[in-house]
């Protein structure tokens, strides 16, 4: 294992040290913008759809059985799979191929986190917004939602952190993004590359956790914090 | 605020589930202006369902609820709740909000002025027994006590006419429950507000009420009327039992000292500057029980009287002076069982 | 694509037993042990940890931030970075789903012994139990619903994730994705779609008869 180590240390110097990475269209900033660019649009999508059906199901209740039961099947879903299937079948012209399968992956984390927030809301905490005259929808924002947040965030964090390590898989079939120095790497059996790669993903990872930890310190309230 | 007729009136109001249950049976009463009405009964009498119909929090089935004469059906349920102030057992606070805005929470609904607002949950806050320094905190830095304060005072806080109270009281302890229910006796004395109050406890409902509603299971009205009514005349075998023992003792507080006969205090008794000291007993003094016959009841002067070695009450007057003394058989001729059999 | 069907079935009939490793059989077992084996390890190593996390809290964040880090782990970087240790075996695949499963499973133990109420536990302690068999008849019993919610999500990840191992050449059903790309046919992806989330969703249903089945009081309840 020591050696092992040593060698891995070695190829990341290698691998950081080329100034070759550095620059250009197979550089890694070129690299990371495009991880970001399907990692951001997959994400936002999938939070466009989730999060207004999660609060929705939360709060009426209305097929929550038929949402939550879904969600779980959709983890089911291997991106891989999807991810050449969408390809063989619309071609790699546009980001879709890699969005599809990362929408799939993102979706039932931050649903069923939204809805169990809202559901696992108080019982009292409910009935005294509508006993003190608050409509459907100002008993759902005031006072559901930012109980809920650390729920509905933590949804968000998981699914985001989710995409961007398996955006990676969409070198595969061609695409860009982080996961071509891995794929690239093992290849050509570059080990500096993937082990490289790999590196930058999970440093990325790390600043997505680390930003919803900065979101979550400014928009979930003290009073709520502290609760759980 | 317009201090008009508040009344409320339930007409044949039942509440029956798709399922067949009846929570409520054909109630009909009134909540009169400016009294308290408490709803009592073992759990599954209907009592908090009754509450809940008033601001409709649940529908009736049948029948009708009329607030000055309208039928609450025919208001918008959230106009209706952001004139009736809610207070439930446990307490219910945002915990996202600062105490103050929490108490807030309806003035901001009714589109007040901010500053107006939280000028007005803080002299709420003082006026429910809160330290003004707890504003800023989060309702998981206070007491169980203090919450269900600040939930008294968020009901309060847009000067509703009509306050319902949902078990208020259940989930903090005696001695807490006890300084509670003293503030809103006091409260109700200054601001006579139209309330139903909801309680499983007799002794909670014949403290507070000005108006006890006994229910039964199935939601059935089983009688109604002021505290000490309902302890001299329980209507039946249910309500006897639902008010338990020491009835005849409990009804005593319903009956003011001022009849009890005084006599001149006897020389045993030291008094320095006109007031009580104790007892003259050999070398030492022995403790004494007072009670004030303008304020006290007949339970008080009861009280005094057993405290006192020598059996016999002293009546002292608001300043603490020694009025006289009472003996067994002026408070004898004072019970009511000795008129009335 | 012209005139290619999305599924030929002819296909599946020739390779569901075709004698070959490539077999559809055989990666579906293949696929099913590299699936269950981390969650397993997990699970056995998750239950000591999270009872250890939740008697010293100090233990939590740590232990929580460090799950956290290896959540993150792209699952095809820690199968290539095996792959120069252990190489084109299924260790190199369990290895890493076995971290991921901990990463699910500890916080799920810790949040089953909290869900233990207090006064549950305080009787157990008077009524004389001492900490072996309070923690087997009393508390593990009742965290069962929430290690299982944890254990019924590591077991579906585990499933969808190991056919990413297909890349470095053990993925079980992931096999029949790179097969299909490479010849651009339709049909052995559809098919590998198809039994990775039926697999899932018959292990998730068994994982949730055996909760019925570890805490009947639950099921009476909702009955009543």
């Amino acid at each position: 294992m020591g050696a092992g180590e040593e060698g891995g240390v070695n190829w990341l110097v290698e691998f950081f040290g080329d100034p070759e990475h550095w620059s250009g269209p197979a550089g890694i900033p070129a690299r990371l913008l495009q991880h970001l660019e399907f990692s951001v649009l997959a994400f936002l999508i999938a939070a466009v759809i989730a999060v207004p059906l999660g609060l929705w199901v939360g709060h009426t209740g209305r097929g929550a059985l038929l949402v939550v039961t879904s969600a779980n099947a959709a983890r089911a879903l291997p991106t891989l799979g999807l991810l050449v299937l969408v390809v063989l079948l619309i071609g790699v012209g546009t980001v879709w191929p890699v969005l599809v399968p990362l929408i799939a992956l993102a979706v039932p984390p931050i649903l069923v986190n939204t809805y169990e927030g809202i559901r696992g809301v108080d019982a009292d905490l409910r009935d005294a917004a509508y006993g003190m005259g608050l409509r459907g929808r100002q008993v759902l924002f005031r006072a559901l939602v930012p109980v809920a947040l650390p729920l509905i965030l933590l949804g968000l964090r998981l699914a985001a952190i989710q995409v961007v390590a398996t955006a990676t898989v969409a070198a595969y079939v061609g695409l860009g993004g982080l996961g071509r120095f891995i794929i690239d790497g093992l290849a050509t059996k570059d080990y500096g590359s993937v082990f490289g790669g790999a590196v930058l993903v999970v440093l990325l990872a790390l600043a997505v956790q680390w930003a919803f930890t900065l979101v979550h310190r400014v928009v979930v309230s003290p009073g709520v914090r502290q609760v759980r | 605020m317009n201090k008009g007729l508040r009344v409320i009136t339930f007409e044949g109001v039942t509440k029956r589930y798709p399922d067949g249950t009846v929570a409520v049976d054909n109630l009909s009463l009134d909540v009169p202006d400016g009294s308290v009405t408490v709803f009592v009964g073992p759990s599954g009498c209907g009592k908090t369902t009754s509450l809940r119909m008033i601001n409709r929090m649940i529908d009736a089935t049948e029948g009708r609820i009329r607030l000055d004469g309208r039928d609450v059906k025919e208001i918008e349920p959230a106009t209706l709740r952001r004139g009736i102030g809610y207070v439930i057992q446990q307490a219910g606070l945002f915990p996202h909000r600062r105490i103050v805005d929490n108490v807030a929470t309806v003035p901001y609904l009714l589109g007040w002025d901010k500053k107006k607002a939280r000028a007005r949950a803080m002299e709420l806050l003082e006026r429910v027994g809160l330290d003004v320094k707890l504003a800023e905190r989060y309702p998981f830095q206070l007491s169980g006590g203090q919450q269900q304060r600040v939930g008294v005072a968020r009901a309060l806080a847009a000067d509703p006419p009509v306050l319902l109270m949902d078990e208020p009281f259940s989930a903090v302890d005696p001695i807490v429950r006890m300084s509670l229910q003293d503030e809103l006796l006091r409260l109700q004395s200054e601001l006579h507000k139209t309330i139903v109050f909801v309680t499983h406890d007799i002794d909670e409902a014949i403290k507070l009420g000005d108006r006890v509603a006994v229910m039964r299971v199935g939601g059935r009205l089983a009688q109604l009327s002021d505290p000490a009514t309902l302890l001299r005349d329980p209507a039946d075998d249910f309500v006897r039992e639902f008010l338990g023992r020491d009835r005849g003792i409990r009804r005593l507080s319903f009956i003011p000292a001022r009849s009890v006969r005084l006599s001149p205090p006897p020389a045993d008794l030291v008094v320095e500057d006109g007031r009580p000291v104790g007892w003259q007993s050999g070398d030492g003094l022995q403790p004494y029980g007072s009670f004030d016959p303008e304020t006290d009841s007949l339970r008080a002067a009861l009280d005094a009287m057993l405290l006192s070695p020598n059996g016999l009450a002293v009546a002292v007057d608001g300043h603490g002076k020694v009025l006289g003394v009472a003996a067994r058989d002026a408070l004898d001729a004072a019970l009511p069982g000795a008129a009335d059999g | 694509m012209g005139d290619e069907p999305l599924v030929r079935w002819d296909w599946i009939a020739r390779n569901w037993d075709n004698g070959t490793p490539y077999a559809i059989k055989a990666l579906l077992e293949d696929h099913t042990v590299m699936a269950f084996l981390p969650v397993v390890f997990g699970l056995l190593i998750a239950l000591p940890l999270g009872l250890a996390c939740a008697r010293w809290r100090v233990l939590y964040q740590p232990t929580t931030g460090l799950m956290n880090v290896i959540y993150s782990l792209p699952s095809l970087a820690l199968f290539s970075i095996l792959l120069s240790v252990t190489g084109l075996t299924r260790t190199t695949v369990i290895i890493p789903l076995t971290l991921f499963s901990l990463a699910v499973l500890i916080p799920a133990v810790v949040d089953g012994m909290t869900s233990v109420p207090d006064h549950v536990r305080q009787s157990a302690v008077a009524m004389g139990f001492r900490p072996l068999r309070r923690l087997l008849q009393v508390e593990l019993p009742i965290a069962v619903p929430v290690v299982l919610a944890g254990l019924r999500v590591a077991t579906v990840s585990s499933i969808s994730l190991v056919s990413v191992g297909a890349l470095i050449g053990q993925g079980g059903l992931g096999y029949l994705f790179i097969d299909g790309w490479q010849r651009q046919f339709p049909t052995p992806i559809v098919v590998g779609i198809a039994l990775v989330t039926l697999l899932a969703l018959v292990a998730d249903l068994a994982l949730i008869l055996i909760q019925r089945w570890l805490t009947p009081w639950a099921r009476a309840r909702r009955a009543a």
